[in-house]
Parts: C-alpha cells; sequence; structure tokens
C-alpha cells in the first residue's frame, strides 16, 4: 500500500459516517416513500402504479386548505421569531460581554432541554382557562372571568416562536459577530441616524443570517407535530396531523406519503420563493453560518 | 488482514450462538398503558424465570401501523380491539392463526369469547380471543350538566363551550345512533354508509362551536374536566371512573342509545417468535388474581367468567353509579371494520376537523 | 482663543478616563485650516480614544472640542461634519463601489442626479473613474484605501480622520500610498487628522505632528522641529533613529555639560529645550546615527572622538549603518555610504567617530518615559 493509496483510503473512511448516514436515513427511506407515493390501492393486496394520491391531494379542498394554513402560520411564526430573536442576537453579538453571551445563549437553550411533551404541557399550564395566566390577572383585577388562551391560533404561534427562537437566533448572531463594529461607526459617522444604519447597514450584512435562520425556523415549524396538535384548538390543523391521520388512523400509507412528499415540495418552493425575493442562495447563507 | 477478518468472523459467529443458547426468551408485548402493570409482569417473570417480558404501549391505529411496517415482525403478543383483526389481517397479513389448544378457553365468560370468535374467524382460522372490555360513552359533572344523557347532548346549546370529545371513530358512530341511525347495520353497504356518514359531518361540523376542544388523550381530558373547564364529554369508561373516585359528582354516563363496547384481544403477530410464552402469558393473566391485578390498572373488565366481580371496590362503586342492567343490555358492540371503512371514517374526520376557519 | 482666525478643529484640555484608566490627559491643540495633521504615538497611547472623541463615538469627561469655532460636545456623530476612514476601511461590503460613496449622500437627503454626479466627480477626483459597478471585494488594497478616502470626501468635510488606514497594507504599497495621500489632501483642500503609530508615515505626510504618549501630547511641531529639536526625552527616542546611553553629568559649561557614561565614555553635548542639569543629575543621551562621522584608520579630532572597531555592517543601500564597538564596550549605529568600492569600511576594521556636541542631546533621566 502506497501513501497515496492510505490517504484516500483515511479519506474513504472519514466520509464514511456521513455517506451511510445520507444513505441509510435519508436517501433509502425516501425512495421507499416515493415508491410507495406511486401505488394506488386496487383492493386489498392490490395495488397499481399512478399518481392518484397526488390527484387526491390537489382535488380534496381540505388538503391543501391545512397546507397553506400551515404555510401560514408557519410564515408568521418564522417573522415573528425573526423579530424577536434580532434584536436579542444584536445584542448578544454586539453588546453583551463574553460572561452575559454565554448566559444568553444558555437562556435559549432552556426550551430544548425538555422534550416537546413537556414543554407544551407547560404552555397548557400557563394558558389553560384555570391555568396560571388566566389565574393572575383575576387576581389583579384585569378580567373578572377566567379566560381560556389555549386551543387557538396564538397558542400554538406563541408555543412555537419559544421552541425555535434559538435556531434563529444562533445563525443571526453568528453572522452579526463577523461584523467589524466599525462597519456600524462608518455607518453613523457618514451621516446615518440609527434607523438608516439598521435598514442600509446592518440588516443587509445580516441577511445571510437572517435567511439562514427563517429557513430552518421555517421548515422546523412547518414539519413540527406535537405543538400544534396539542395546543392547538378545534379549529386548528397542521399539515404534520394529516400525514399522521393518512399513516396511523387511515391505514392509508400510499398517500400519507405523497402527502409527505407534497409537503417537502411544499416548504421547499417556499424556502426557494424566499431565497429569490431576498437575492440569496443556499450556499451564501445556510452553508455559510 | 486475512487474520482479522478470520478472527471477525469467529467472534461474531460466538456472539451469535451465546445469544441463542444463554439468553432467556423474551416476551415482546405491544399493549395498551395499565395492561402489563409491574406487578403481574413480576409474578409472570416469578413464575417463568427464563422469560423476559418487554411491553411497548400503544393503541389501535398504531398497533397496526407498527405490524404493517413489519410484516408482523417484532413484537410476539398484541392487543388490539376485536374490531381491528378481520380488515387489517386480510389487507396486510400481519397476525397468526391462534393455537386454540394451548389457550384454556374454559375460564372466558362464553358470550365475549364466541363473540370475537364470531368476528375475528377467517377461513376456518381463529385470529383472536378476548382479554378485557370496556365502554365508550359519555361523561357529565352531575352538579352542572344533571340531564345529559346523549350523544347528541354534546351539541346542545345550553352546554356551549363546555363539552369536548375525541375526534376518532367512537363519535362517528355515536353521533348515527343519536341521529336514530344503525351505523355497524350500513357496513354492509358502502354507500348507505357513507351516506350516513355525510349526515353525521354535517351534524359534527355545525357542532364545532359548542365544543371547547378535541381531547386527544386522557390527561388532558382528566384536567378539563377536574378544573370545570368542561361539565361534559365523550369518554373512555376508565377515564370516567377514574374521576369519579377524585369527584363523585363525574359520571360516566351511557347514552341513551347504548354506550359502545369494545374488546381488547389478544393476538399473536405473524412473524412473532415466542408463541409458547404468548400463550403462556395469556393464559396466565386470565387466572383470578391476576385478572383482579389487572382491572385494577386498567379499570377494565376482564373477560372471564364473573369478571364484573372481580372490580376493586372502588371500581364496582363507579360501574354500579353508572349502569344499571338495562344499560348493559343495551351495550353496542363496535362492529368489524370491513376493508375500506377506515378510509371513509378518516376522510369524515378530517373534513369536521376541518370544517369552517380550519 | 478662537477669536484670531478660526481653526478646522481644536480641543482644549480633554480628558478620558476609563474606570481607573487614564486614557487622555489634558490634551489641547488646534489645528489650522487645511493641513495635514498627525498624531503620532506608540499603541495604547491614547491616540484612537481622541480620535473617536473627535468623530463622536466617545464623549470626553472634561474639556472641549470644536470644529470650525463650534463645540461639538452634544452633536451626534451623525451630526457632525468630521468624517472618518477607519484603520480596516470599513467599506460596506454589500453594497458596490458606487453604493458605498453615494450612502453618505442618501442619508443628507441628496436627490438622485446630485448623488450621481457628486460620486462620479469624487472617484474621478481619486483617479478610479471606472469603479462605480464593481463589487468591494473587486478592488486592490490600494484602490480600497482611495474608495474609503472617496466615501468620506464626497460628503466635503471639515475635517478627515484617519486611523492608521495604512497599516493593513504591505510595504511597497504603503510607500507608494503615503504620497498619494498627501497628495490627495492637497487636492481636496481639507484638513487631514492622520493617527499612526509609524514615525515615518507621520514624518513624510504632515505640516505638523503632534506626539502622544501616556495619554498626554509631549510635543507639537513641524516633523523638522520633532527631528532636531525633541522637546523630550521620549520624543527624541521615538522620532527617528537614535544612539542612546545613560550616564551622569560631570561638568556643565555654559550650553554644553560633559556626561560620563556607564561605560566610561565621556560625551560632550547639550541639554534639550528648555531643560536644566547639574552637575550630578542622571541624563540619558541621544546621537542619530546621521551626525556621526566615522574615520578609517587614524585617529579622530573633534568634539567628541571616540575610537572603536566595526562590528558588523547593515547593508540597505543608502540607508547602510555600521555597528561599531568603542572601547568601552559600547555599541554606536553609524550611518555610512557603501559603494561596493574599494574604501567602503569593512568589519574588524579600526575606526574613529566623532560627532559635534550640537548633535547630541541629553535630557534628565526618569522624565517622559
Amino acid at each position: 500500500m502506497n501513501q497515496r493509496d492510505a490517504r484516500r483510503l483515511s479519506l474513504i473512511l472519514l466520509f464514511m459516517p456521513f455517506a451511510l448516514w445520507i444513505l441509510l436515513l435519508i436517501l433509502l427511506p425516501h425512495i421507499g416513500m416515493g415508491v410507495l407515493s406511486l401505488r394506488e390501492k386496487i383492493a386489498p393486496r392490490q395495488y397499481e402504479f399512478g399518481f392518484d394520491n397526488y390527484i387526491e391531494f390537489f382535488t380534496e379542498p381540505i388538503y391543501w386548505h391545512i397546507m397553506a394554513r400551515t404555510a401560514i402560520m408557519s410564515l408568521i411564526v418564522t417573522a415573528l421569531a425573526l423579530v424577536i430573536g434580532f434584536p436579542v442576537s444584536y445584542y448578544i453579538a454586539k453588546i453583551a460581554g463574553p460572561r452575559t453571551r454565554g448566559a444568553m445563549f444558555m437562556f435559549c437553550l432552556i426550551p430544548l432541554w425538555v422534550s416537546d411533551l413537556i414543554r407544551a404541557f407547560g404552555w397548557i399550564l400557563l394558558l389553560r382557562e384555570t391555568g396560571v395566566i388566566s389565574g393572575v390577572l383575576q387576581w389583579t383585577g384585569l378580567i373578572s372571568e377566567p379566560i381560556e388562551l389555549l386551543y387557538n391560533d396564538a397558542a400554538v404561534i406563541v408555543g412555537l416562536v419559544y421552541t425555535v427562537m434559538l435556531f434563529m437566533i444562533v445563525p443571526l448572531t453568528s453572522t452579526m459577530d463577523g461584523m467589524d463594529d466599525s462597519m456600524i461607526e462608518a455607518g453613523y459617522n457618514l451621516g446615518g441616524n440609527g434607523l438608516t444604519v439598521l435598514r442600509r447597514i446592518i440588516i443587509p450584512y445580516a441577511m445571510p443570517g437572517i435567511i439562514s435562520g427563517s429557513i430552518i425556523v421555517f421548515m422546523l415549524t412547518a414539519g413540527s407535530y406535537l405543538t400544534p396538535v396539542l395546543l392547538g384548538g378545534k379549529y386548528s390543523s397542521w399539515f404534520t396531523q394529516t400525514i399522521y391521520d393518512q399513516f396511523i388512523t387511515r391505514y392509508n400509507w400510499e398517500s400519507g406519503a405523497a402527502f409527505g412528499f407534497l409537503l417537502l415540495i411544499f416548504t421547499s418552493l417556499v424556502v426557494w420563493i424566499g431565497l429569490k425575493l431576498s437575492g440569496q442562495s443556499l450556499s451564501s447563507t445556510v452553508a455559510r453560518s | 488482514m486475512r487474520m482479522t477478518m478470520k478472527t471477525a468472523v469467529l467472534l461474531t459467529a460466538t456472539m451469535l450462538a451465546g445469544m441463542g443458547s444463554a439468553q432467556a426468551e423474551t416476551l415482546r408485548l405491544l399493549t395498551w398503558g395499565g395492561y402489563a402493570p409491574e406487578n403481574v409482569i413480576a409474578k409472570f417473570e416469578e413464575m417463568y424465570p427464563d422469560i423476559d417480558v418487554e411491553v411497548t404501549l400503544s393503541n389501535n391505529e398504531e398497533m397496526v401501523a407498527k405490524l404493517r411496517a413489519t410484516g408482523g415482525a417484532g413484537f410476539d403478543l398484541a392487543q388490539p380491539s376485536h374490531d381491528r383483526i378481520y380488515a387489517p389481517q386480510l389487507e396486510y397479513d400481519i397476525y397468526k392463526p391462534l393455537d386454540m389448544s394451548k389457550i384454556d378457553t374454559s375460564v372466558f365468560e362464553p358470550k365475549l369469547l364466541d363473540g370475537v370468535k364470531a368476528n375475528t374467524t377467517i377461513d376456518g382460522e381463529i385470529y383472536a380471543v378476548p382479554h378485557q372490555w370496556g365502554t365508550s360513552g359519555l361523561m357529565a359533572d352531575k352538579s352542572k350538566a344533571p340531564d345529559f344523557k346523549s350523544w347528541g347532548d354534546l351539541c346542545n346549546p345550553e352546554y356551549k363551550g363546555k363539552t369536548s370529545m375525541r375526534l376518532k371513530r367512537t363519535i362517528l358512530l355515536g353521533t348515527a345512533y343519536s341521529m336514530g341511525e344503525d351505523p355497524f347495520a350500513t357496513y354492509s353497504d358502502l354507500d348507505a354508509y357513507q351516506a350516513l356518514l355525510d349526515k353525521v359531518v354535517e351534524k359534527l361540523s355545525a357542532c364545532k362551536d359548542n365544543i371547547k376542544a378535541y381531547w386527544k388523550g386522557g390527561d388532558d381530558l382528566s384536567a378539563m374536566m377536574l378544573s370545570g373547564e368542561i361539565v361534559a364529554s365523550e369518554t373512555w369508561d376508565s377515564t370516567a371512573y377514574k374521576l369519579y373516585n377524585e369527584n363523585n359528582n363525574i359520571v360516566f354516563v351511557p347514552p341513551e342509545t347504548g354506550a359502545l363496547a369494545w374488546i381488547d384481544t389478544f393476538v399473536i403477530p405473524r412473524k412473532g417468535e415466542a408463541d409458547d410464552a404468548a400463550y403462556k402469558w395469556i393464559n396466565f393473566v386470565l387466572q383470578p388474581e391476576i385478572s383482579q391485578m389487572m382491572s385494577e390498572s386498567t379499570g377494565a373488565i376482564v373477560a372471564v367468567k364473573g369478571g364484573k366481580d372481580l372490580l376493586p371496590d372502588h371500581l364496582k362503586a363507579a360501574v354500579n353509579a353508572a349502569f344499571t342492567d338495562e344499560d348493559i343490555n343495551n351495550l353496542k358492540f363496535f362492529a368489524n371494520i370491513p376493508p375500506g371503512v377506515e378510509d371513509m371514517e378518516g376522510k369524515a374526520l378530517e373534513k369536521i376537523q376541518a370544517a369552517t376557519g380550519g | 482663543m478662537t477669536d484670531s482666525a478660526v481653526s478646522d478643529l481644536e480641543c482644549s484640555d480633554v480628558c478620558k478616563n476609563f474606570g481607573s484608566v487614564q486614557a487622555v490627559k489634558d490634551v489641547s491643540f488646534e489645528i489650522p485650516s487645511g493641513s495635514f495633521f498627525s498624531i503620532l504615538g506608540p499603541s495604547g497611547c491614547g491616540k484612537t480614544t481622541l480620535m473617536r472623541m473627535i468623530a463622536g463615538f466617545e464623549e470626553p469627561d472634561s474639556g472641549d472640542i470644536s470644529i470650525k469655532g463650534r463645540s461639538v460636545l452634544n452633536v451626534p456623530p451623525n451630526r457632525r461634519n468630521v468624517k472618518m476612514v477607519f484603520q480596516h476601511l470599513a467599506l460596506f461590503p454589500m453594497m458596490n463601489v458606487f453604493e458605498n460613496i453615494a450612502y453618505g449622500l442618501r442619508c443628507i437627503g441628496a436627490d438622485r442626479d446630485e448623488i450621481k454626479r457628486k460620486v462620479q466627480d469624487v472617484l474621478n477626483r481619486v483617479a478610479l473613474p471606472d469603479v462605480g459597478g464593481r463589487e468591494i471585494h473587486q478592488l486592490s488594497g490600494g484602490q480600497k484605501q482611495r474608495i474609503a478616502i472617496a466615501r468620506c470626501m464626497v460628503l466635503d468635510p471639515d475635517v478627515l480622520l484617519l486611523d492608521e488606514p495604512l497599516g493593513a497594507l504591505d510595504l511597497k504599497l504603503r510607500e507608494a500610498m503615503k504620497i498619494e495621500l498627501k497628495l490627495l489632501q492637497h487636492q481636496f483642500d481639507t484638513t487631514f487628522v492622520y493617527i499612526t503609530h509609524d514615525q515615518s508615515e507621520a514624518l513624510v505626510m504632515s505640516d505638523r505632528v503632534a506626539v502622544m504618549n501616556n495619554g498626554r501630547f509631549e510635543q507639537i511641531g513641524s516633523p523638522q522641529e520633532l527631528y532636531h529639536h525633541p522637546k523630550t526625552a521620549f520624543v527624541a527616542g521615538f522620532v527617528g533613529d537614535s544612539n542612546r546611553w545613560t550616564g551622569k553629568v560631570t561638568a556643565v559649561q555654559g550650553d554644553e555639560i560633559m556626561v560620563e557614561t556607564g561605560g566610561g565614555m565621556s560625551v560632550r553635548c547639550r541639554p534639550g529645550e528648555g531643560v536644566s542639569v547639574a552637575t550630578g543629575d542622571t541624563v540619558t543621551l541621544f546621537v542619530r546615527p546621521e551626525f556621526v562621522q566615522l574615520a578609517q584608520g587614524g585617529k579622530a579630532s573633534g568634539e567628541n572622538s571616540l575610537e572603536g572597531k566595526v562590528d558588523s555592517l547593515l547593508f540597505n543601500g543608502a540607508n547602510s549603518r555600521a555597528l561599531v564597538r568603542l572601547g568601552s564596550g559600547e555599541l554606536v549605529e553609524v550611518d555610512v555610504t557603501l559603494t561596493g568600492g574599494v574604501d567602503d569600511v569593512k568589519p574588524t576594521q579600526d575606526v574613529a567617530l566623532s560627532w559635534s556636541a550640537e548633535n547630541a542631546i541629553c535630557f534628565p533621566s526618569g522624565a517622559g518615559q
């Protein structure tokens, strides 16, 4: 074995876990799902190749209704996470000292220390009609009747924003971290006021971080299951729930697989449009941070 | 390099051999929460020291989905309800016929055994025996909703914003009964059943404003009921019995059209690897003293002769507060779900979920 | 002070503390219109803090800063007509050259045509007329420099601050940019305040230089004044190269004094301006290499004549040096001309050194070091 072969071998070995991961956990299941989604059920244990499962989605208004709803809610969550996360990230990257910085990151991590389920139950305890917030409001006399804050879209949005905050803050902070402070000072020095500096300098500079954070948050939100199901009310529905129902309640794996693909395609489409509108590319955003 | 290869093969072979011989048999049980309580497992393992019991908790839909995913492998004994055996077996071939000679059938309440047998026989082979049964119906806080008695009352404006239900097939069937129909009878004519479902969807969609939220599990239902946020709900009987112990005003209400009765069964998955252990477990848990422990844990009635007497006292009290003899005679057992109905019902539920503002 | 001619920039008694650290102490100066003024000092001397106060990024604890005769103490940075070229230029990477320059004009609400005209005009003046559409990363180091200046000059500032902008460039480009900056300053006829730790940058470009040390101005003067008539030992040591010895004053004779160094060398010198010394004082003595005469072989004559042996030669073209070890063991740096001919001085050769007392300056030790 000469040295070149040895180097090649070690390269292959290094690459192996990643390749296996991609192949076994991403590629193969998707191929399986793709095949499954193209099967039409004719009779028990009888299937035929066809696009019926996809056609079903477009002909049945319920499904694309729920899909659109999921997308809109996810966009709202993304926008809120951005609006809340941006100043926090700015503070962490540009103002806070190293110790505060660590503490702030820790705070953002806390939601992820507990499982989805526990987190959702936490929100339920707070928001329900006989819950903490309603109780405190009544005690302070701000409201006279118990107030129901759970089981509506706002509760879902709050719960999701809380969960995904970290995924917005990390890419934003790392982008803004790379920004020379003198860039901001130059912005003021050349006559810009706070708003101009924010609009013309900080935001454009942070754009890759904004986009990559938004992509991650949007994907996570659109693909989340427990939070919307547990916090959502009778009028809330989430597309993942529909997929779950297809697979589990209706034993309809074929259309569940098709719906899974449609969700993937649809969210990718939204991300693509977002990238086009902001003039960014995947390599300049997600790959960078 | 060659040397290493040889060693590796040898090692693997040794390990495999070791696993085969030295390790105790494992019984992988796929069942409902509470159906394999610690004390029962401990007693079983005491009696059969070379069997390890591994429990996976699930529900009807997920049991079928799990077995379907593996073609019936991964578990040695499962406990779906009696209506979830015929159609899944026809469609996905996930169960194994039972060897009835290995089960002591003399202990069963004959009516229940015959009912399950009738529902789960395919080509002369029996696929399931009963284990525990119970009902789905309504519960109400008598102090706040004294007149609550039918499925339709969930949509009664008198209780606006104070009722709940689970968006699953039970409510579809219950609502159909409350509309004076017999859904199980229409199973044979799927077009008629679809027409019935359409009416049910319309009714439940219109009713949406009346309910507070759809419950998803025993925990959130209990919390809503105990806190008084709702005064009545569609429920599992066991949940209602538990709440009765905490608040005697909360009782299980068999709907006037009859509570829906389910029987959870024993089935052996097609690729189960420990049939002997599975039969041992079935016979073991049907013994009277074990049945008593089981009822204590699940709140359901074991399908053996005199099963109701084996209920612990507090449950007996709850059952007696709920049921009259007339109610028991009025029970509606879930009928086998024919192929295709799951899909129709699933779609009906989706329509309700998505109705107005959805 | 402002009643005669209005100066572009004036600081009086400016002080700034960071916690217990006094970064800037009682700094006062005045810069006449249209001059190139440098603040020279080692890193950490407070020059950057001083500049940030002028730009408005820091508030002085006491004292006053005025621009064109008007105090700017409570004026926010974006309202001061002082523009700044940052150490790393701080060009905006997400904008192209045109947008970088137009940024300031947009901030003051200039209209589209005016912006276009002014940007093109300033690009012409920095001799980069065609780079408007380029991205920042497509520019060379020198071009970036000029764009950074153009970005400020397009706003017609009263004072342009430059914070060591040449630091990041390689040597050759730095030399070229020194000249170019000087020319640009002439062309724009604007007051430049240039901050640097590199004495050659300050000396080459400036009309006046302030030498700063430990938060204080040691001396303000023209480059020649600083070089030839330093007022403190720090300035003498920091500006230009010097041979430096410590010694004791053995005699004072009018303007001249005799100093005996630690190595036993006896030197005749003059005290620095405004410095008085007495017999027995410890002093530091500075002699610049170019003022030392070197004679090969024979005995030297003159006020300070010493004999020694060439230890080594440091060849650097016109700036070549010889290191000569004296009999007393001390090393002296001497400028020599190395033509490559046979007459050149060679290592191990015996030489005689001499310099006039006029060119040997001493300051009391311990002061201002």
